[in-house]
Order: structure tokens, then C-alpha cells, then sequence
């Protein structure tokens, strides 16, 4: 029988998409819309346990589309929102999404990627939607997607893409991946004061001087709620400060320079990147997701045959994390990218390194995922030539 | 309705720059200056009206006023609002939607959203034809007539939007035309107190594309066609269907009571809560006979 008491902190063995659902509840999500769709269906089951037991909105929606539009609606009303979905869902919500990025809606978008294209392999892990989830909405834009690799880290990525969201006005999404989403392990659930819980800033000027677009020195401006006295125009139209659509070049520009603005001004605060004995490393493996538990393992391994190997892991995808792996090219340091796709962040590599290192790369895209022995096969041909 | 002008003044925007997109004659003015007339005289306050429509003509209504306004991508309007209603139950959350957004790219959320049943009014302006795009026939287009994607005439079958919206669920469907103002003001004040789904379908004229395409004449030519072929419902049952051929009722289709979602969804809240509560009192009890089990080893 499936538990139907709240998060708790302690100890338990569950899956990572049961980790996500309770990070939600944890950084105060209260409206999840949704659609089901395998890998990630375990996310909207438990969330439609929790939420009404907190006075929260579980809705399963149409589609992806409707469960899009739904979290954006509750989100200016002023509830936290989500929304979990996979490859197929997740290319029905890029419409509104990109609304979510214009009007400066904060919600997060769960996806646990599963092999593609269209409808591809549904219960198989890949991690080929990098560059869907960086440029799948139409029109240059900024996004902050995330990517966990343990049980632990859905718990609490989860909770930091709600704190990125309501901080930057921004959509977060998480990209999961089969593996990480239906892996069960044991996690020590950290106590609520353990973690940081952001929430939107609220506007505190009279209501007649309120601009909801207006550019402050954070690059965010203070957000306005349905029904709280802030009665302000929400547009997928390029907009003034006041709102309102505008067509002149001087309101578009500078609007969507600070979109761009708000994220790359605070890159110190967005991307998390773990190392691993990368100072006196030859070589560095760069992995995200579940391919970063194989390429940890590889390493370790590698260690004990004495080769010199260490492991940058992402777990911010973008923005992409260039200051921290320019270094690592800089100090000609050979790179490995271990990723289930045909090269999607080995690319990012290739285009921050710019000739000064090799990157090398590691692809698999036939449903299972890379194992340590063939990282550490990819590592000794390199090393041991 | 010159009496009418400090009413209307009251609720525009007045730091939006002024003329609005809509062309002269056009019958979506007529049905704003509706809208705010039932708001004004159902006393609600401008905080707690959220006006949310779609894209397209009709989509631009909500700039002009002063309420919460939320102006969606294409079809959507319905799923924003869902959102809004659910995350905030106290505020009055009013959708406006053109033919084709409604009903073409949005149909799937607009059948959807009658059978769920939640306490939302959707008034959907039906001018036949997309206008902003330029005259493309639309899924209220009549069989036959002409549209810049239609040039040789349509060949479609037309959706009939109330009679769609009282078979989806709708607890609330009325038509009403722009030509007849005073019954459209009834309609949406109905529509605005029912606890539930209510969808108001207006007939307004598009001179501009389906008017000119279709040698209707001008907007004046077009509003008289409208008095000329909307019968009252209750006329129309009284007719024999060869009389209404070419005719179209207007008046409330569809009025029913129904549960509405919050209800319903307040009932869910309740039963996880009792769920939760029972799982812990076993919980706390089975831990509490462990405790003296191993007392008394």
C-alpha cells in the first residue's frame, strides 16, 4: 500500500521520482497539472496524495499543453506550481513555456527524459533532450535547466529549481532521466531548516506606481498577484515596463536584454558543479544524470590502476556552466563527455574549449545506459596508447 | 447608449495609449461595453475580476480594462484560468476567446473545461472567420461561404458553439448577438452567477474579411442580419425546422445546477485529510504496542 503520510526528514529507501514529488511539497509547491506519461508518472501519482492533504491543487489535465497553460495560471495567482512530464509531453508544453519565459511566470517542468524521437522508447533511459530543454521553445531565450544524478538530489534540485523559479521569475526544469527517476535508493532526508526556501519578492509600493516590468538593480522585478490590490496587464506579447504590448525598438531591445540579464549576471548563484579530483587529473570526465554514477565509478577504478583521472560533474546544464570547464581546457587537460545522445553537451564542451584540449566523447543511444567498464575502456585507450 | 460613457470610463485603462486595435463597426466593442455593465452591476470590485483571453481580435479585449488581465497563447485561455481559479477560488475569473480560438485550437481544452465543470465564464465572440490573420475560414464558417483560404467556398460543416457547450457539460449555455445588446448584458450577468460552467456564445459581424468576402454589405447591413435571423428560444420551439433553416436561436440554451470542480475537489482535500489522520492514529497505535511488547520482554 503506497504511504500517504507527508515528507518527513530520516531515513528511507525511495525512487527518485517519489524524491521530487516530496521536494515540491518540501519548497512549498501547492498546484501540480499534469498529464500521465511513463517514465514520470510516479511524480503526479504521489503529488495527488500530498497536495490535498495541504490545502494544495493536485489536476490532471487534457494534455501537456492545458497542464502548461494551468501551472502559469496558478503561478500568477500566486501559488508555487509543477508540472512532470517526458520527451513527448514535454514537446507539447515548449509553447507555453516560452510563455513562462516573456510574462516571467515562476514554475518548474519536470522532465524524466526517456529514448526519442516522437515516441521512441518509453520505458528506456537517454538523455536526448539537453537541447530540447535549452532551445526547444521558439525565440532566443535564457532557461535554467537542471539535472540530478542520486535520489538525494531530485529531493533537493527539486527544491533549488523552485527557489531559481520564484528568485528569477524564471520556468526551472529539471531534467531527469529514467534511471535517476525510477532508481530507489537509500536517503537520508534532510530536516526543513536544513535547506533554503526562496519566495517570490512581492511588490511594496502603492499599487498606482507599480510597474510590473520594470528593470531593478537584481535584473527581477517584483512580482504582482491576481487579487492582491496589483491589478497589472500578463502578455506573450514583447511588453513595456507597464505591461503593455509595445512594438518600439528601444522597448523590445532592453526588454529582452534583461531577460538574458537577469540569469547571466547571477551565474555564481545558478550553477552547481561538483569536482572530483580534477586538480592533478590528465584526464576529466564530464558527466551529468545517471551517466555521473558510471563515470564516478570509472574513476575511482581508473585511480586504482594509477591513471590520473578526474570527474567534473553538472548539475546545472544551463546556463552552461563555461567558467567552470574553461579552466580545465586551459590547463590542457584531456576531456571525456560521457553522455546517452549523440554528443549534446560534448558539443557545449567543444565550443568552450576552442582548440586548446582534446574532447573526447563517449555516445550511446541504444536504450541502456553507459557502464563503468566502458567509461573505463574509452579512459585506458586514451591513456594507455 | 451615451448614458453609458461615464459607466464604461470607469473601468478602461487610461494610461494605455488609445485608439485600439479594432476596426470601426466592429462587434467586439459592443460586447466589452456588455462585459463591463454586468460586471459593474453584479458589484464586483476590480481586484477580484481576472479577465484571461486568447490570441487574435477578440484575444485584445482584456488591455483595454482595468482588471487583472491575462492575455494567453493561441486556445489556451481556458487552461491559464483553470490555474488561477483553483490556486485562488475567490476571485472571478472570466475568459474571452474568439471562434477559432475556442473551437479550432482550443477545442480540446474548451470541451474539457465544460465537462470539469469549474466555476469559470467563457463568452466566446463568434465572427465566423480568424480577422486578425486576414479572413481564413474558421470552424464556424457556414458551409458554402467564402474565406481567403476558402475562395471557392468552404466545405466544411460549421460547429454550432452552445449546443457543443451544454453536450460537454456546461451547466450554463446562452447566445446572444451584438445587435442585441440589452439581452447580451442578461445573458452574461447569468452566465457570471451560475456556480459552474457558463459559456456565452455572441454573434458579432466581421465586415472587414467575412462580410466583404461574402458581399454582406457593411457593419450596419451585417447587425441588421442578425435582427432579421435570431429567433428567442422560445419562438423557436415553435417553429417547424424548414422555418429555421436559415435562422439561428438566441436566449439561454442550457441551465442547469450541477456540482461545480471546487466543490468536488474540496470533498478530495477532505478525504486525503481523513486518510492522513487515520494512517497516523494506526501508525502512532501499532508503535505504541511494539513499545509495551517489548516492555514486557
Amino acid at each position: 500500500m503506497k504511504t500517504l503520510k507527508k515528507t518527513e526528514p530520516g531515513i528511507r529507501l525511495v525512487q527518485g521520482n517519489e524524491a521530487c514529488a516530496e521536494g515540491a511539497i518540501a519548497a512549498g509547491c501547492r498546484f501540480f497539472a499534469g498529464y500521465p506519461i511513463t517514465p514520470s508518472s510516479e511524480i503526479p501519482e504521489r503529488l495527488s496524495i500530498h497536495l490535498p492533504q495541504v490545502d494544495g491543487v493536485f489536476i490532471q489535465m487534457e494534455d501537456e499543453i492545458a497542464s502548461m497553460g494551468a501551472i502559469i495560471g496558478a503561478s500568477l495567482a500566486g501559488a508555487k506550481s509543477m508540472t512532470a512530464t517526458s520527451g513527448p509531453g514535454f514537446s507539447l508544453m515548449q509553447e507555453n513555456l516560452g510563455y513562462a519565459c516573456i510574462a516571467e511566470v515562476p514554475c518548474v517542468v519536470v522532465n524524466v527524459m526517456r529514448g526519442g524521437p516522437s515516441t521512441g522508447l518509453p520505458t528506456y533511459p537517454a538523455q536526448g533532450d539537453v537541447m530540447q530543454a535549452r532551445w526547444g521553445t521558439h525565440g532566443d531565450h535564457p532557461i535554467i535547466a537542471l539535472c540530478p544524478s542520486s535520489v538525494l538530489e531530485c529531493f533537493t534540485l527539486t527544491i533549488k529549481a523552485f527557489n531559481y523559479s520564484e528568485k528569477y521569475r524564471t520556468p526551472v526544469i529539471l531534467l531527469m532521466d529514467e534511471v535517476v527517476g525510477h532508481m530507489r535508493e537509500k536517503v537520508v532526508f534532510p530536516e526543513p531548516g536544513q535547506y533554503e526556501i526562496v519566495d517570490r519578492v512581492k511588490p511594496s509600493v502603492p499599487p498606482e506606481w507599480y510597474l510590473p516590468y520594470e528593470d531593478t538593480s537584481f535584473g527581477v522585478s517584483p512580482m504582482g498577484i491576481f487579487g492582491e490590490g496589483y491589478r497589472y496587464h500578463v502578455t506573450g506579447l514583447t511588453h513595456d515596463i507597464r505591461g503593455f504590448p509595445t512594438l518600439r525598438q528601444e522597448e523590445i531591445e532592453s526588454f529582452l536584454l534583461r531577460l538574458f540579464r537577469k540569469i547571466s549576471t547571477h551565474l555564481d548563484d545558478i550553477q552547481i558543479v561538483e569536482s572530483y579530483q580534477v586538480d592533478d587529473a590528465d584526464l576529466v570526465l564530464i558527466a551529468y544524470g545517471c551517466v555521473a554514477r558510471s563515470a564516478h565509478r570509472a574513476m575511482v577504478e581508473a585511480r586504482a590502476e594509477g591513471l590520473k583521472v578526474g570527474l567534473m560533474r553538472l548539475a546545472t546544464l544551463w546556463p552552461f556552466p563555461r567558467r567552470f570547464v574553461e579552466p580545465l581546457t586551459k590547463a590542457k587537460k584531456t576531456l571525456l563527455v560521457p553522455e546517452m545522445n549523440m554528443g549534446q553537451i560534448s558539443r557545449e564542451v567543444k565550443r568552450v574549449n576552442q582548440g586548446m584540449t582534446t574532447v573526447l566523447t563517449l555516445n550511446k543511444i541504444d536504450g541502456t545506459i553507459i557502464y563503468p567498464k566502458e567509461i573505463l575502456a574509452k579512459i585506458r585507450e586514451e591513456m594507455k596508447k | 447608449m451615451i448614458e453609458d460613457r461615464p459607466l464604461i470610463y470607469k473601468y478602461l485603462r487610461h494610461d494605455k495609449k488609445f485608439p485600439h486595435v479594432w476596426c470601426p463597426g466592429c462587434g467586439i466593442g459592443i460586447l466589452l461595453g456588455s462585459l463591463i455593465r454586468a460586471i459593474d452591476r453584479l458589484e464586483y470590485t476590480k481586484d477580484e475580476i481576472v479577465l484571461v483571453s486568447g490570441i487574435g481580435c477578440t484575444g485584445r479585449l482584456p488591455v483595454y480594462v482595468d482588471f487583472n488581465t491575462l492575455h494567453t497563447t493561441h486556445g489556451r485561455a481556458l487552461t491559464f484560468a483553470t490555474g488561477v481559479k483553483l490556486a485562488k477560488p475567490d476571485l472571478k475569473v472570466i475568459v474571452i476567446m474568439g471562434d477559432g480560438d475556442a473551437t479550432a485550437i482550443g477545442g480540446n481544452h474548451f470541451i474539457h473545461a465544460a465537462r470539469r465543470n469549474l466555476d469559470l465564464t467563457a463568452i466566446i465572440l463568434n465572427n465566423s472567420i480568424y480577422g486578425m490573420t486576414g479572413g481564413q475560414y474558421s470552424p464556424t464558417t457556414p458551409y458554402g461561404q467564402k474565406a481567403t483560404t476558402a475562395v471557392y467556398g468552404t466545405v466544411e460543416p460549421s460547429f454550432n458553439i452552445a449546443q457543443l457547450a451544454g453536450c460537454a457539460g456546461a451547466i450554463f449555455a446562452a447566445r446572444g448577438t451584438v445587435y442585441h445588446v440589452r439581452l447580451l448584458d442578461t445573458l452574461i450577468e447569468k452566465a457570471l452567477q451560475k456556480n459552474g460552467f457558463g459559456v456565452v456564445e455572441v454573434i458579432s459581424q466581421c465586415h472587414t474579411h467575412f462580410g466583404r468576402l461574402n458581399k454582406l454589405g457593411n457593419q450596419v447591413e451585417m447587425m441588421k442580419w442578425q435582427r432579421d435571423h435570431a429567433i428567442p428560444v422560445e419562438k423557436a420551439k415553435k417553429m417547424t425546422p424548414e422555418e429555421m433553416a436559415d435562422k439561428f436561436e438566441i436566449g439561454i440554451l442550457v441551465d442547469r445546477e450541477a456540482p461545480s470542480y471546487l466543490e468536488e475537489y474540496n470533498k478530495v482535500r477532505q478525504r486525503a485529510k481523513e486518510a492522513l489522520s487515520l494512517q497516523s492514529a494506526k501508525g502512532s497505535k501499532e508503535e505504541s504496542e511494539s513499545r509495551e511488547v517489548s516492555d514486557k520482554q
